[in-house]
């Protein structure tokens, strides 16, 4: 296992490196002059000079691709040029936002998507199988912004119940939080649901069909018990791992719905960012949800390892 | 003269094809045929759009101007006095588009590197899978969006963006496959006979990882669909007067409470493709399963 | 001896009552997210509105446009209109409780035009020396005279922030900015919010009614004017000329609408790059007119602004003091462009028009193609981010440009930069020595009939080359809760907070 392990993090120094250049490269090579963004309305010339000095602009790419790592290896990970705050700082203030929107979205997936793959794999065939699929499958089958605006208009215009964006931090008022966030969780977990539930689904059918199972039917266990007692609690680990992996999905999900519901979150910072050329900002966010995207993997192929003494031998 | 080999073992027994089996399956599956039927509806709705069409997708009209549906109009008018019914039939020609040529290119790129990864092996897959690493470790959403900023907003712009986004899926998926594929008997004695690896990668190696990249593909299209009226959404992707699903609704939204029939007619329009294509797609994937031959 | 203790329990009722509505917050939605709050450096127009609450400036602006007191309470210029001596308010204080005298104003003044990337440079470039005359009183001396400079002090040139914390912060003031406004910074968490509380030493107390103010930003139209119905904000600004009819009858809003003093144009390039020779549109000044003769500028603002629009034909609108009334809006006149285009030799000419991705934009680009379709123009529609639109408009890669500008209160911000011989925002690339001339002229006079004269003439030289189509002024609007009173429609779009009341 130890050696499984030290092989594995010997791989995520590369992907981390060619990730840093993926992005920094996406950003750099990008139209736009981003001191003439800076300069604004009036574009003054002695304004956009200094900037281009500032940010290092008129130095050739590798140059400024060695500042930003040097940086980043001193764990300064830039300043947004825009107002001026520490990337790292924009990142600690939004990764709580993020991470709560991520964890209550997981969760409505997992409610939606477990239960729905249950009801498709043991219902194969007949209606609960469509019925399911379908239910689980709306979410990834509308665009999200879409949804989001439509529950807007229906829970916060219309009946008034739950607010219709900003966010309230959980430590100032609990129950604010959570109706601001219910609705972009709500979104969010829609379109992982339908991944969970093919997942649950694929899972339970390959383990419905196995041995154990077979023969927990034979001794006369009724129907719901072998479904839920024997063959779920097997159909779900590789359910939980791959289910992990989704936290790419969240990420990208999250970039629009944030936007509609003005989350405070990374995909509101990162979209901004992109189009107002902080560089900074992009590159640093991307490089830390990049990492931490690699580390889930890294737990999640570990996980699977150890619950299956088969791989370990 | 290279030896022709026998075919791998599944097909050689099968009576039918293979793929007449599959397709029985697929046939049997409600779910899969509802997804089919949708798709298939879309694709004629696109093809015969000229003909079905009532009123001309970019005339403007001054006096008609976010009329509600009438006789004229069913679906009604727009924010510059457009048919919003006309828009969205012609519409389905670039979501349609956007999601087949997005996929396609991922499919052209992905597969072939997948392909050498897989079968050359060694520091060559090693570099291919750790930059494919990289890329899906970012979130394909970002990476499209810079891409499309990169490139410029257009369609076609946008439908590069996705397909090079996606890519990496397929390599990987294409790789995994390869390797599955690759200590199978064919394979080993199609190299003992001395076949040429490039060869042994077309003939037998590829048709055999079709099944699991068939399914992809199609699950690979309803998130391209979505991608693009994301994009839209953003400013990226359709530009006018040229409609397409995902810009209507990205103008339509400004418009949802005075004239929510701009938005409600393509948001259907994109729900049903979409669901389309997933509930095919995951048809497939069942009628495709080798486990249940 | 029962009705004492009654007595004493109404007036604690009463006190508590009066407490309980002090204690108020005043929630404001904006489109956007400002950029680093330091009058210095800051350039954008959004905000310009956070710092109508957080920085007070030395002279204001009233809805006719006329300069008003604030922090200045009088002025005077010299004989050779080359020096600008102001009086100041007495008692002022920053939020740090540092005083605001003469000497904070000259060190305000010399930082706008000193800090390294300050965007006040160019505002207050014939400011040549500030001298301390006494504690009350500033002469600012010009290398030539210079008369929108009040104008130009009554914007973030003369917002005046605290000379010890600037100095003592160097260029991150804009994290924890102390100015002298009603309301001082609490925090700002970006793109969530900015929370400022009442600043208890304001020399203007007694008209500040809320102890809190949040801006928030929340780009999306629809999503922002959910939040104001939905009562969880009391004040939106721009909202989309489509939803003000329907909030017309909402009893528990009320609306806000005033023209702004910039427009919304087409520039051309006529002579920027080699672009504009290789365009019909670019090389022929008939075109251009045969261009603007095919446009139906009341239809323009009906169809793409909902009438929330005033047409006009040139920099300021034809309700501004200093409209050429020489030369009047032109009727839509199809045939005579069609006859100018057969004298010109291209009866179909076609060109890419460059448009930004907001949606106001492109609707706006969609209707002038069709329109001008009936002249016989192949207009084609290239819309480009605006990061990569700023690229083009510089370096004269585009034929012509969907472009607005948010407006300076005195008419030379509207034209120098735009059509003086390469100024920074001539993307046109006008350039004539007469106008030039004039413009400068206009610059040195101070009596607005003078003024108004050189400009009419300026307008008879420029519209006639036709470099920017203008086509109509946008209305600002507002939306708010209909127990907000005080609401001051001034043009520059700014919601100023005093005054601001809240009924219970």
């Amino acid at each position: 296992m130890f050696e499984f392990l030290l092989k594995r993090l010997a791989q995520i120094v590369p992907t981390l490196i060619f990730v840093s250049m993926l992005i920094f490269g996406l950003q750099q090579l990008l139209p736009g002059d981003p001191a003439k963004i800076l300069a604004g309305e009036e574009q003054d010339p002695t304004v956009i000079a200094y900037l281009r000095t500032k940010l290092h602009l008129d130095e050739p790419l590798p140059v400024r691709y060695a500042y930003w790592v040097g940086g980043v290896l001193q764990g300064d990970l830039g300043e947004s040029v825009r107002t001026q705050q520490p990337v790292l700082e924009l990142v600690l203030q939004k990764l709580p936002v993020t991470l709560q929107l991520a964890t209550m979205a997981m969760t409505i997936a997992l409610v939606i998507g477990i239960p729905a793959g249950i009801a498709s794999a043991v219902g194969r065939g007949t209606v609960w199988d469509t019925v399911a699929n379908v239910f689980a499958l709306w979410g990834i089958s509308t665009p999200n912004f879409w949804l989001g605006i439509l529950l807007i208009l229906l829970f916060s215009v219309q009946l008034g119940w739950l607010p219709a964006s900003g966010y309230v931090s959980p430590f100032d008022d609990l129950g604010a939080n959570l109706a601001s966030m219910i609705m972009p969780a709500f979104v969010l977990g829609n379109a992982i649901a339908g991944v969970l539930m093919r997942h649950t689904r694929s899972a339970m059918l390959q383990v419905l069909s196995s041995d154990y199972v077979r023969t927990a039917r034979a001794k006369g266990l009724r129907e719901p018990a072998v479904v839920l007692k024997h063959a779920l609690r097997n159909a779900l680990t590789p359910v939980i791992t791959l289910g992990a992996l989704e936290l790419g999905t969240l990420l990208s999900g999250a970039v629009l719905t944030e936007q509609v519901f003005t989350i405070p979150g990374f995909g509101k910072l990162i979209v901004d960012s992109v189009f107002n050329r902080d560089y900074a900002v992009v590159q640093g966010v991307v490089l830390v949800t990049a990492t931490a995207y690699i580390t889930l993997n890294l737990l999640a192929d570990l996980a699977y390892f150890l619950a299956n003494p088969r791989l370990r031998a | 003269m290279s030896a022709v080999l026998p075919l791998p073992p599944t097909a050689a027994l099968a009576q039918a094809g293979p793929w007449r089996r599959a397709w029985r399956r697929l046939r049997r599956r409600r779910v899969a045929m509802v997804g089919l039927a949708l798709v298939l509806g879309f694709v004629l709705l696109a093809l015969f759009a000229p003909w079905i069409a009532p009123h001309d997708p970019i005339a403007t009209s001054w006096g008609a101007i976010r009329k509600a549906p009438t006789a004229t109009h069913w679906f009604g008018t727009d924010e510059i006095g457009r048919d919003v019914l006309s828009r969205v039939i012609w519409g389905t020609q670039a979501s349609l588009l956007a999601g087949a040529v997005s996929v396609s290119i991922s499919l052209l790129l992905g597969v072939p590197i997948g392909l050498a990864a897989g079968f050359i092996g060694g520091t060559v897959d090693g570099l291919i899978s750790r930059i494919t690493d990289a890329f899906l470790a970012c979130p394909f959403l970002i990476l499209a969006i810079a891409m499309a900023a990169f490139l410029g907003p257009s369609l076609s712009n946008a439908m590069i963006a996705i397909g090079v986004s996606a890519t990496p899926i397929f390599v990987r998926l294409t790789r995994a496959q390869v390797l599955n594929v690759k200590v199978e008997d064919y394979v080993e004695a199609a190299r003992a006979v001395g076949n040429p690896p490039w060869r042994i990668a077309l003939r037998h190696v590829l048709p055999n990882v079709t099944a699991p990249l068939i399914v992809q593909a199609t699950l690979a299209i309803a998130a391209a669909v979505i991608a693009e009226a994301s994009l839209s959404f953003l400013g990226l992707g359709q530009q006018p007067p040229a409609p397409s699903w995902g810009s209507m609704l990205n103008t339509a939204k400004n418009y949802i409470d005075n004239a929510p029939w701009m938005a409600i007619w393509p948001g259907l329009s994109i729900f049903l493709l979409v669901l389309g294509f997933n509930l095919l797609g995951d048809g497939l994937r069942d009628a495709l399963d080798p486990r249940a031959r | 001896m029962k009705k004492m203790p009654s007595r004493t329990l109404l007036a604690a009722l009463l006190l508590t009552a009066s407490a309980a509505t002090q204690a108020q917050a005043l929630r404001v939605g904006l489109a956007e997210d400002p950029d680093v709050l330091d009058p210095t450096l800051a350039r954008t127009f959004v905000g310009r509105l956070v710092f109508a609450a957080l920085c007070d400036k030395l002279v204001d602006v009233d809805e006719k446009l006329t300069i008003v007191p604030q922090l200045a309470l009088s002025w005077a210029w010299s004989t050779d209109n080359k020096a600008l001596t102001m009086k100041l308010r007495p008692g002022v204080k920053f939020h740090d409780g540092e005083p605001l005298d003469a000497a904070a104003v000259k060190f305000n003044l010399e930082r706008h035009k000193t800090l390294p990337g300050s965007n006040r440079r160019g505002e207050l470039a014939p400011l040549a020396s500030v001298d301390v005359v006494d504690p009350l009183t500033v002469r600012l001396n010009l290398s030539a005279p210079f008369s929108p400079l009040l104008a130009t002090l009554a914007d973030r040139a003369g917002m005046m922030v605290s000379p010890k914390a600037a100095q003592a912060a160097g260029d991150k003031f804009g994290s924890k900015p102390v100015c002298s406004g009603p309301f001082k910074f609490v925090e700002r968490v970006a793109q969530d919010r900015m929370v400022f509380e009442r600043f208890d030493g304001y020399w203007n107390k007694a008209a500040v009614h809320f102890d809190k103010i949040t801006y928030t930003p929340i780009p999306d139209a629809t999503v922002r004017l959910a939040n104001l119905k939905s009562g969880q904000l009391d004040f939106i600004e721009r909202v989309a000329s489509s939803d003000i009819e329907k909030l017309k009858s909402d009893k528990k809003l009320k609306t806000a609408s005033i023209t702004e003093i910039g427009y919304q144009g087409i520039t051309i390039n006529i002579a920027k790059s080699d672009r504009a020779k290789q365009n019909p549109l670019g090389r022929d000044a008939r075109v251009r007119e045969a261009f603007e003769l095919s446009l139906d500028r009341q239809g323009l603002a009906q169809v793409v602004m909902d009438n929330e629009a005033q047409v006009g034909n040139q920099w300021v609108a034809p309700s501004n003091t200093f409209y050429a009334k020489n030369m009047p809006v032109p009727k839509r006149d199809v045939a005579r462009a069609r006859a100018l285009l057969k004298e010109a030799g291209v009866p179909n000419p076609s060109f890419t028009l460059v448009t930004p991705t907001t949606s106001d934009a492109q609707r706006l680009a969609l209707v002038v193609q069709a329109m001008t379709r009936d002249a016989g123009f192949d207009v084609k529609i290239q819309a480009a981010e605006f990061a990569t639109s700023l690229n083009m408009a510089d370096k004269g890669d585009f034929e012509a440009y969907v472009l607005a500008w948010s407006g300076r209160a005195d008419p030379d911000g509207n034209t120098f930069s735009f059509h003086a011989c390469k100024q920074p925002l001539n993307y046109s690339g006008y350039c004539s020595a007469e106008t030039d001339a004039l413009l400068n002229q206009a610059r040195t006079l101070r009596d607005v009939a003078e003024r108004r004269k050189v400009y009419e003439q300026v307008a008879a030289q420029v519209l006639k080359e036709r470099p920017v189509i203008y086509l109509y002024h946008r209305n600002w609007l507002w939306a708010y809760n209909a127990k907000l009173s005080g609401v001051q429609q001034i043009p520059d779009g700014l919601l100023r907070v005093t005054g601001l009341k809240l009924a219970p």
